[in-house]
């Protein structure tokens, strides 16, 4: 859709915004902007899928629209809907001052003014704009059905409206926990990336750009702690997201450097399950932190 | 342009080594695989390896084997993009033959009683142990196997759909008002669906299981028709083989299964790999508020207190979890296995696993229609 021209300006511009990619990452960006074809994001939560939505909606200078998929989700909730309250009110008040034109009132009732744009009609219309449809995985499969027929012609059939075509498709971006395997035929349509955990170095850089506040030496020990609890298997392994939680929950302890005794008292901002944190005690997070801190 | 269409050839080549592998490149996925490569710079090791996994890729599973025959195709090139974490690449694995597998359409044809000999038959083949059966009778009880579905007991779901009786429905209330200019009119009602649960199948094919592994697969496949069932098997390792058991045919989705299964007739460490389901597929979801069916006889070669760990995590996060063991028929059997011990306590119903009976019994436990 813009002017990118290549993986190298995709990667420069989301760097702008604070988002971190890799060279799969930047390339998948660049590749659904170019193609136009959605990005299904796949990955463990926390790893940056959501967050990858804001960042392409900040660096294409583009609203982001959220569409936060549950189970029973429709398309009057997804899509459009009738203001019936103002439709109701509209007729009563023609009827009021005696109108008599009923073909006139019909036509009336059905103007876009009394339609309701929900998320996925508003992308439709915005342009540009970048449309998230968040853990798709949580819809039923009539959903995803429905989903599919959108996505592959980005226009939308309003019975007493007629079709209405985005003139330049949005950005989507759709992400997946993989609670439930998604259908085929939507992923078919879409680009797919698996997000992976970053390694050290590039969890540091990430930290360290959201935020800048705390001391660098901090940054590169919850990293490094956040890093070993991934190497041993637990339950529910942290994602970036809470390395970026337990470093401004230690910075607003007014720490600026982390012993193993503080770790172990603030492991609730990383670790999500008694289990998991009674494995974290048992560990030598000393040791850790004697060999990432020289 | 014959350097292009050279170069388009060694992707159309590529895609089809990938479809040999398993990765279910179609068409489409294709001719999206050869517009990222155009979008960007063709020549190039890492974009030509990125387009392809973007586009010809649909699934985790899929990026190990990408990662393989990339290597394989365009050489190791140093440096082979970006390693998956995912399990090593399948051996060579044992299809099933031999006495399970092997009845021939002689026996078929022969297996076919008179139809007035065919209801006692089927009777007492019914509560005969799978194990015990000759190739004949082991093809009639694939064929009675091939009627089985098995639906979860419903749950309400958050869908609504229109019904006599329950909430107001606005909208279609309101429609209705419009319809008559505004005057009152019924008021339409809608109340949430029922759906059935997921039930989730966990199959055990090690050795210890073999005389059943094929029965019971062969019931998981009939039970997955259709529903939203998921099936894994359980050896040495966790395989998921849903996408494979969607073949209506059901010797053709054997054959499938039998392909993608690495491990038929290994030994059992069902702790490690329950967790190894849980991590990856339980916890997230497919797990949760399902319920969820171990075919097993429970013997345990690792350690009888990761298994009951793993249970009470399973138990958690279940509806209910029901054990199928085609040995508690046995006479004098007693869940003495350490490793069934182990898991009793977090299992909502234990019930048979040997006959077409127990299986039947089995669909009606998953069903709802009582507690065994």
């Amino acid at each position: 859709m813009t002017g990118w021209d290549g993986p190298e300006q995709v990667r420069a511009r989301l760097e702008e915004t604070g988002y971190l990619v890799d060279d799969g990452l930047a390339i998948a960006c660049f590749l659904a902007l170019r193609l136009g074809r959605p990005l299904f994001c796949e990955g463990d939560a926390g790893v940056g899928k959501t967050a990858l939505a804001s960042a392409l909606a900040e660096a294409l200078d583009a609203p982001l629209i959220r569409l936060q998929c549950h189970e029973g989700i429709d398309a009057s909730q997804a899509l459009y809907d009738w203001d019936f309250p103002r439709q109701l009110l509209h007729l009563r008040a023609a009827e009021a001052v005696g109108v008599t034109d009923a073909d006139r009132l019909e036509g009336e009732l059905y103007d876009r003014r009394f339609l309701v744009a929900r998320p996925l009609l508003r992308a439709l219309q915005t342009q540009p704009s970048v449309l998230l449809i968040d853990e798709i995985d949580r819809a039923d499969d009539e959903f995803e059905a429905f989903l599919l027929e959108l996505l592959s012609e980005f226009s939308v059939t309003i019975p007493e409206l007629g079709t209405l075509r985005a003139e330049e498709p949005p950005v989507v971006v759709l992400t997946s926990n993989r609670t439930r395997e998604v259908h085929d035929a939507l992923k078919r349509r879409c680009l797919y990336h698996w997000f992976e955990h970053p390694g050290f170095a590039r969890e540091l850089a990430i930290v360290r750009r959201r935020l800048p506040e705390v001391s660098a030496r901090l940054a590169e020990q919850v990293t490094a702690l956040v890093q070993e609890l991934r190497g041993h298997d637990l339950l529910k392994p942290p994602g970036v997201a809470e390395t970026i939680d337990w470093a401004e929950a230690l910075d607003a302890l007014g720490a600026d450097e982390v012993d193993a005794e503080l770790a172990v008292a603030t492991l609730g901002s990383v670790l999500k399950y008694r289990e998991d944190a009674e494995r974290a005690r048992g560990m030598d997070l000393a040791a850790v932190l004697a060999t990432r801190g020289a | 342009m014959t350097g292009v269409l050279a170069a388009d050839a060694a992707l159309l080549g590529f895609a089809r080594a990938l479809r040999a592998a398993g990765v279910d490149a179609d068409a489409e996925r294709v001719h999206a695989f050869l517009c990222a490569v155009d979008a960007l710079r063709p020549g190039i090791r890492a974009d030509v390896y990125w387009a392809g996994r973007l586009t010809l890729c649909g699934d985790r599973d899929d990026l190990e084997r990408y990662e393989r025959v990339f290597a394989a195709y365009f050489g190791d090139g140093g440096r082979a993009g970006r390693t998956v974490s995912a399990p090593p690449p399948p051996r060579l694995r044992l299809v099933v033959s031999g006495g399970a597998g092997a009845a021939t359409r002689a026996d078929r044809e022969h297996a076919a009683p008179p139809a007035a000999s065919l209801a006692s038959a089927v009777e007492v083949l019914r509560h005969r142990d799978v194990a015990d059966l000759d190739a004949v009778e082991r093809e009639q009880v694939r064929r009675l196997l091939a009627a089985f579905a098995l639906r979860g007991e419903a749950r309400r779901s958050a869908r609504r759909s229109p019904a006599g009786r329950g909430e107001v429905d606005p909208h279609r209330t309101v429609r209705e008002l419009l319809r008559r200019g505004g005057e009152p009119a019924r008021l339409r009602r809608h109340a949430r669906t029922d759906r059935p649960r997921r039930v989730v199948l966990l199959v055990d094919v090690s050795g210890s299981m073999s005389p059943y592994a094929d029965a019971l697969l062969r019931f998981a496949h009939a039970a997955a028709r259709g529903s939203r069932t998921e099936v894994f098997t359980i050896g040495t390792r966790l395989t998921r083989v849903t996408r494979e058991l969607a073949h209506r045919d059901p010797d053709l989705a054997m054959a499938a299964v039998a392909a993608a299964v690495p491990d038929w007739r290994g030994g059992t460490r069902l702790g490690e790999l329950l967790r190894a389901f849980l991590d990856r597929w339980g916890q997230r979801g497919l797990a949760r508020g399902a319920i969820v069916v171990l075919l097993s006889d429970g013997w345990e070669r690792g350690d009888p207190e990761l298994l009951a760990a793993q249970m009470r995590r399973l138990h958690r996060l279940a509806h209910r979890v029901i054990w199928a063991n085609p040995r508690k028929a046995r006479p004098g059997y007693a869940p003495l296995a350490a490793g069934m011990a182990a898991a009793l306590p977090s299992v909502d119903a234990f019930v048979e696993g040997h006959s077409l009976a127990a299986l039947e019994r089995l669909a009606a436990v998953v069903r709802g229609a009582d507690d065994a």
